[in-house]
């Protein structure tokens, strides 16, 4: 607090070196070196060459890239990556949303419990998700036995093994997971939200909807912008899921890119294919979480909120505020 | 004021919320207790309780040992990551050193990154160092992916820790690291906790690592043994839902014990970025 800026190198910490610093983060930089940094460029390095793991790899250039915007095979685990999305990330945070204003406009007994009941999904392995749910999609599965019971025989089918519901089926389940996140995630912002403001806003003759769209919405868009960071990396990252309940199948009707690059580096033994496909899914990622980043910046200057947006511009006032 | 029929339709869509969220769950449950017999596929309820299936799953799908894979793993990820990424967090937090900005999105940049990016040369790399087939090539890819996390929480403990704290101990002579290890560490348990709970939880669950780098069953952990035994028993629904239950409740019963600090730790540090 009270040094001043010229000696914030030097006084850190009296008595020792300021390259301590590097001693105490060696130990955890050469791990994450050596395990994610050196592999991640391996990855971009594999994505060049046409190698299938055993013989000598031959220089692909480009090639492996052209294939993945050229090859439906290649293009196709990315368009049901992005179709997923809307089961993944819009239906969530649509639904979030929708429960959240409800409950935001009156304090809600038993919170604790439907917090943590909501959030359940989250913490079950997926393989575990993936077991209950090809239980409840089956044949003789839970739906199936509804619809039949309320006398739709006639939709009930065999939800992941049907070409055109199984990539609707599989979202299905990336909705069950995700939705209680965005609840939860909304509801601790709408808490924050100051009841002058929905009493301002009754006292103007609002009604629940212009309430939502005046109070609510513009005070959750930090977390919004949370909520769909999440979810996003958390639909594009689905492979454990895909791989339990239907290995990409019928046909490639759920096939995406995590699971694609499992199935072709180990199992068909393309792996300059697979690395190409990794290092896309990668920067999808990266492109998808700073979109969001900026649409939320770019509307608002103000609240520090870590991680709500890109952290460089927090970063930076953060530092300004706690040096001097 | 709010009527009373928006009330109750509030806590009805509430309930209904809670219902679909807990459905599968109790599905798996009852069904883990319902009697082999049955040909049906789906969820059954259980008439009586057939603590049967779980023994039967427990021998029949060698839970014991993947079992002890899982606690030896998440415990030996749980602790590495915790002990690097606090010594790591410590220096980024209370720290000024040249390229330490840098460095700390080096490690945030862990967060958003997708396993699919590092396991084909990682598969590759450690095969090479005669490692697949280990408990090291469980071990050591899932701390690294853990220290994004780790830093990134442990960072904004040390930064939020009270400076006068670390002035008094510097007064007192201590040297950083005497004022980590005998001051900040100690105080810091919550967060340190925390950060522990969620790691083992993404240790716990952790599929992809572990069906590439592990084909013998000798290091197989719980999330692949279910996978392996999907595929033996897949119409042994009892069976099959027993293992489940074995398999998430370590997991679920930690977080409800400790809910609130782990939806916060949850959400707070997988807000990535």
């Amino acid at each position: 607090m009270r040094r001043r800026a010229g000696d914030r190198y030097r006084r850190q910490a009296p008595g020792q070196p300021r390259a301590v610093g590097y001693l105490y983060v060696l130990p955890a930089l050469l791990l994450y070196a050596v395990f994610l940094l050196f592999p991640l460029g391996q990855t971009a390095w594999l994505s060049l060459l046409h190698w299938d793991g055993l013989t000598v790899a031959t220089w692909a250039g480009a090639d492996n890239y052209r294939a993945l915007l050229a090859d439906p095979s290649l293009r196709g685990p990315f368009l049901h990556a992005l179709a997923l999305l809307l089961f993944y990330a819009a239906l969530p945070v649509a639904l979030g949303l929708l429960l959240a204003s409800a409950l935001s406009r009156f304090r809600v007994r038993g919170m604790t419990f439907f917090r943590t009941v909501l959030f359940l999904p989250q913490v079950l392995a997926m393989v575990v998700v993936g077991v209950a749910w090809r239980s409840i999609l089956g044949t003789d599965g839970l739906l199936n036995d509804t619809l039949r019971a309320v006398g739709l025989d006639s939709l009930a089918r065999s939800w992941l093994g049907d070409q055109t519901w199984a990539l609707p089926a599989v979202g299905t389940v990336g909705t069950w997971v995700e939705t209680g996140l965005c609840v939860v995630l909304f509801l601790a912002g709408a808490q924050r939200i100051p009841r002058e403001l929905y009493e301002a806003a009754r006292v103007d003759g609002a009604g629940p909807l212009r309430e939502f769209l005046a109070v609510t919405l513009p005070a959750l868009r930090a977390e919004i912008a949370v909520a769909l960071t999440l979810t996003i990396v958390a639909g594009l990252r689905n492979f454990d899921l895909i791989y339990i309940t239907t290995s990409g199948g019928p046909g490639n009707a759920t096939s995406v890119p995590a699971y694609e690059v499992y199935h072709r580096a180990f199992e068909t033994n393309e792996v300059g294919s697979a690395a190409a496909m990794g290092i896309a899914l990668t920067v999808l990622i990266f492109a998808l979480t700073v979109t969001v980043a900026r649409l939320v910046e770019g509307g608002r200057g103000g609240r520090d909120k870590p991680g709500a947006r890109g952290g460089r511009g927090d970063e930076r006032r953060e530092r300004g505020g706690d040096d001097s | 004021m709010t009527g009373r029929l928006e009330r109750s339709a509030t806590y009805g869509v509430l309930a209904l919320f809670a219902v679909i969220s807990l459905t599968p769950v109790v599905g798996v449950l009852s069904t883990a207790f319902g009697s082999r017999s049955s040909l049906d596929t789906g969820f059954s309820l259980p008439d009586g309780l057939n603590w049967g299936n779980f023994a039967e799953a427990w021998s029949r799908g060698h839970f014991g040992s993947y079992l002890t894979n899982s606690v030896l793993v998440a415990v030996a990820v749980v602790a590495a990551t915790t002990v690097l990424a606090v010594l790591a967090a410590y220096a980024f937090g209370v720290m000024r050193f040249p390229g330490s900005n840098l460095l700390f999105y080096l490690f945030v940049l862990g967060l958003t990154l997708p396993e699919e990016a590092l396991v084909v040369p990682l598969y590759f790399d450690l095969r090479y160092w005669q490692l697949t087939d280990s408990y090291w090539a469980l071990i050591l890819p899932q701390t690294a992916q853990s220290l994004a996390f780790g830093v990134f929480w442990m960072r904004t403990y040390f930064r939020n820790s009270s400076r006068s704290v670390i002035e008094a101990a510097r007064i007192d002579g201590a040297s950083s690291w005497t004022t980590l290890w005998r001051v900040l560490v100690p105080m810091g348990r919550p967060a340190l906790s925390t950060m522990a709970v969620i790691v083992f939880m993404w240790t716990w669950n952790e599929f992809l690592m572990a069906l590439v780098m592990v084909s013998d069953e000798a290091h197989r952990t719980v999330p692949l043994g279910l996978a392996f035994f999907q595929g033996q028993y897949s119409s042994d629904t009892a069976l099959l839902a027993a293992a489940s239950v074995l398999i998430a409740l370590p997991v679920v019963v930690v977080y409800v014990a400790l809910q609130r600090r782990f939806i916060e730790g949850m959400l707070t540090g997988a807000v990535k970025e």
